[in-house]
């Protein structure tokens, strides 16, 4: 297993955020974590990602306790915007070169180039849809095992989507792992390969498409009305 | 490619990619798209793309050359036998439903014929 969380619990003063989450999660394949705002989603992808501590329960990170040198292992694409205006294109890759070790530059002026951005655009003056692809560009182009994507879908047009799906795609190869938050059920419904739920910061269900539509015929929608 | 919802994604990539066969958009012998290619196209992850080479080739569709590719089979009465074999399955659901409306087999030939008449003079 590559990833294990037992018993995970986070509270933020009175609100329990994560409440004794026990979840794994599997080497190569895609899973889509599935909640309302403010179930938890974010709080559990940071935890992982090392940038916030459980208050109790533990994180198995291959088969040791989750710690620093990990970090480089996994890559946590936040929700929120994280450019600052007077940066262009080119500045984001140095930004990240900066931080991320396994950040490889080539790949990033590849995958921009693959979405439409040139390193000479402000990101000032980029749209909803080419900041979120820029965004996923920055991500992927850290050599990670476990890519944490944080509704990356969110708030931009089809077309925008259409093309962060395909790059998801192209770059999950079987041996990374991606974990993708997001309410657009019918965007990932065709290659998720685990759905995970969650409410109020309890694990619901994890389950398996490809099993669930041959066992009961339910799509994803109707398996979240179901359990949710 | 607009999935079912309700069954299995590989199943219905798998019946597309034979359609493509029997049609010849993929002719015998051609090279398959890659697994990343495929996972792309279809919107499937490269586990399930994997899955679907697997089943095309335990079918004899497909065939792999390591470090190469998979490939259409170079049979081509293969894919004589699975057009026959497909249009075969899409009767049988046919005469299914017709049957469940209360049709007798010299009804249903009367009303393709009608209906055959009809969109042709429609065209």
């Amino acid at each position: 297993m590559m990833l294990e969380c037992r018993g995970l619990t986070k509270w933020f003063g009175s609100k329990e955020a994560v409440a004794d989450l026990t979840l794994n999660i599997e080497k190569g394949k895609i899973y889509g974590l599935l909640g309302e705002n403010g179930s938890g989603k974010t709080t559990w992808m940071k935890m992982v990602s090392g940038l916030t501590k459980p208050g109790t329960g533990e994180i198995i990170y291959d088969g040791h306790m989750l710690g620093y040198e990990d970090k480089a292992k996994i890559a946590y694409m936040a929700t929120e915007p994280f450019f600052y205006d007077f940066m262009k294109v080119q500045d984001v890759g140095e930004y990240y070169r900066a931080f991320f070790e396994d950040f490889d530059m080539d790949r990033y002026v590849e995958l921009v180039g693959k979405m439409g951005l040139t390193p000479d655009m402000k990101v000032k003056s980029l749209s909803s849809g080419m900041a979120a692809k820029l965004k996923l560009a920055a991500t992927l182009a850290r050599q990670a095992e476990l890519y944490l994507l944080d509704e990356p879908l969110n708030g931009i047009d089809y077309k925008a989507r259409e093309e962060i799906i395909n790059l998801i795609l192209e770059e999950a190869d079987g041996e990374n792992t991606f974990v993708i938050s997001t309410h657009l059920l019918e965007e990932i419904e065709s290659f998720i390969e685990y759905a995970i739920f969650i409410k109020d910061g309890h694990l619901i269900d994890k389950v398996c498409l490809e099993a669930e539509r041959m066992r009961s015929g339910r799509s994803l929608a109707e398996i979240y009305v179901d359990i949710m | 490619m607009e999935y079912n919802t309700s069954a299995p994604i590989y199943l219905q990539v798998i019946n597309e990619l034979k359609k493509k066969m029997v049609k010849g958009e993929l002719m015998p012998g051609e090279k398959m798209p890659s697994g990343r290619d495929l996972a792309v196209e279809y919107k499937v992850n490269q586990n399930t793309a994997a899955r679907i080479y697997r089943e095309l080739e335990a079918q004899g569709y497909c065939f792999t050359r390591r470090g190469i590719g998979t490939f259409v089979s170079e049979e081509e009465s293969m894919f004589q036998d699975l057009k026959k074999e497909m249009a075969l399955e899409l009767v049988k659901n046919f005469m299914h439903e017709m049957d469940g409306l209360g049709f007798e087999k010299g009804d249903i030939i009367e009303q393709i014929a009608d209906y055959k008449e009809e969109t042709e003079n429609d065209a």
